[in-house]
């Protein structure tokens, strides 16, 4: 027997509310993006101005295509090693270090960032390695990789063995059975993995500040000066362009998981 | 031969590659954290070249291992400054984490007692904040509090203050930024073992005449006990080395570790004692760390 319905108003109450404390400060800030007026608290009509001033602001423009080349790059390789370490996880049940291995890909993923982004800095600095472009994707793909490892390794946990097995008696071996039956199971959870750890990449601001060198700043660490030396109406803008990129990236990961769920399988939450 | 054994071979070959990679970018780091916290300031000067050099022979090494001293964590000691900061810092996050867990409860309890259907929108509302960047969520929130923002408008509007209230570069600031960053961590795994709770239990204990409190407090709450430990550690740990927030929203004053090893290692560029900070943040996270795996052993050994 099901009851109708356990919701009470004091639940509808804090649901809403709770929804409204996340919601509201992003879209005051959508809305100020097309404010006219200089002053960002004066609403001075609608206007695209601050979207045509970031547009011709060169330092802007480049530290936005610098944030979009190291994520596209550090997703991708935290997608293959992390999909590789999510299966020796759930598959390889038992080897050397595995304790160690764990809990490496865990560790990131609570640490504080001040300290990955040190370390990785002084590992860096005595490899003599030139810091750009390269010493941020590497930290960032040290970082995300963990991210992806998780979320594959839970789609990976959810999968009926059987149906590899039954690949592999029909005469597959182990690797052809993962990759015609397994990965096409799996590959949601990898698109999400990606989904996740470009913009896990996108917003970093900590790591990429200790990794990267002079004249190479990604765009959270310009948006981070800017903001503090004041309020500029043209970080508005900025931010809500990244909105919408993650807004596209964000409806390409749920139509992925949403083609999963229509083959009979139920999506990975992320 | 059963499938399984065949094919953990292969999944061994997956582990090299990102068992290689997480070595060398992640532990062996750590290695260059500790050696330089053990170095010098004065000989010590960026940048460190070189850090460990294998070429050099036994000699070398020997004179390199004579050369280290506990210098640094000394001065971590005995300097009012850090241990203030270290201080202020667990303060921060304990106080921060049981602001999100209030506020994070009453969400997720609402959430998991949605219909089905609904419960599916409603985590995805939650995460998607969470892509959002979060350099881009306090920065909306720096448009509101500051002087001439919203709710100081909106607070003069309604006639509810005579003058604009001071918001940005306070501690209440530093607050609404962390628990509007970490809302969703708190969120899911609260929800994660608040939907999984058998609806049975509660009304059993209503059927058993008990209050509402009753229900929630006997029965509901030490059931989801999981879901806070989670929580809250998902949330600790990383506030208390947070930096970006506490610098924006509540400006120098706040001086939290975080902070501090951010300034010594690029305003001061003393390496050696940001890298001796870093060590210690390190311990004094491992302690919540392995006081949550207890906990879970405990629950494990119960049986669940």
């Amino acid at each position: 027997m099901r009851k109708v319905s356990r919701l009470s108003r004091f639940n509808v109450a804090s649901l809403s509310l709770g929804l409204a404390f996340l919601y509201l400060p992003i879209l005051i800030l959508v809305i100020y993006s097309f404010n006219a007026s200089r002053l960002v608290t004066v609403w001075g009509g609608w206007s695209l101005r601050w979207y045509h001033e970031f547009f011709n602001d060169r330092a802007m423009i480049e530290a936005a295509w610098m944030s979009l080349r190291v994520a596209v790059s550090s997703a991708t390789i935290a997608t293959l090693i992390g999909t590789l370490a999510a299966v020796a996880l759930s598959r390889g049940e038992r080897f050397r270090g595995r304790t160690l291995f764990s809990g490496m890909l865990y560790a990131p993923l609570v640490m504080p960032e001040v300290i990955t982004g040190l370390s990785l800095l002084l590992l860096f600095v005595a490899l003599n390695a030139e810091r750009g472009f390269w010493t941020v994707t590497i930290a960032h793909t040290t970082l995300t990789m963990c991210f992806v490892a998780v979320v594959v390794q839970s789609r990976l946990g959810s999968l009926d063995r059987s149906l590899e097995e039954a690949a592999m008696d029909l005469g597959y071996d182990p690797l052809r059975a993962f990759v015609a039956v397994t990965l096409p199971l799996i590959a949601p959870a990898i698109v999400a993995g990606w989904m996740l750890a470009f913009t896990l990449s996108l917003d970093d601001l900590v790591i990429a500040s200790f990794t990267t060198g002079p004249g190479s700043a990604t765009l959270p660490i310009r948006i981070y000066s800017e903001v503090r030396l004041g309020v500029k109406p043209e970080i508005n803008a900025i931010c809500t362009l990244v909105i919408a990129l993650i807004a596209v990236v964000i409806v390409i990961a749920s139509l992925a998981s949403k083609l999963s769920s229509s083959q009979g399988e139920s999506a990975a939450p992320l | 031969m059963s499938g399984r054994r065949i094919f953990a071979r292969p999944a061994h070959f997956a582990a090299i590659a990102p068992y290689v990679w997480m070595v060398l970018f992640f532990l062996v780091p750590f290695g260059f954290v500790l050696k330089i916290s053990l170095s010098q300031t004065a000989i010590a000067q960026p940048p460190y070249e070189p850090v460990f050099d294998l070429m050099a022979g036994w000699g070398a090494l020997k004179a390199a291992f004579a050369a280290l001293s506990i210098d640094n964590f000394r001065l971590l000691v005995s300097d009012d400054i850090y241990v203030f900061a270290y201080v202020r810092s667990l303060t921060v996050a304990v106080t921060a984490t049981a602001l999100l867990l209030l506020i994070g409860y009453p969400i997720a309890y609402g959430m998991a007692r949605l219909p089905a259907r609904w419960q599916a929108v409603a985590m995805v509302l939650v995460i998607v904040p969470f892509w959002t960047s979060f350099l881009i969520r306090i920065y909306a929130w720096i448009n509101i509090l500051q002087h001439d923002g919203l709710l100081n408008q909106i607070l003069l509007a309604l006639h509810l203050v005579s003058q604009p209230v001071v918001w940005l570069s306070t501690d209440s600031a530093m607050y609404i930024g962390i628990v509007y960053s970490y809302l969703p961590f708190m969120i899911l795994p609260l929800y994660a073992t608040l939907a999984k709770m058998e609806p049975v239990l509660e009304e059993a204990a209503s059927d058993l005449g008990a209050p509402r409190w009753q229900v929630f407090w006997l029965v509901t709450f030490p059931l989801s006990l999981p879901g806070v430990g989670a929580g809250v550690l998902l949330c600790f740990i990383p506030i208390v080395g947070e930096f970006v927030i506490p610098d924006l929203l509540a400006g120098s004053n706040a001086l939290m570790i975080g902070q501090t090893l951010w300034l010594e290692f690029f305003t001061n560029k003393d390496w050696p004692v940001a890298s001796a900070a870093a060590i210690v943040l390190l311990v004094v996270l491992l302690v919540p760390l392995l006081l949550y795996e207890r906990l879970q052993k405990r629950q494990l050994e119960q049986g669940r």
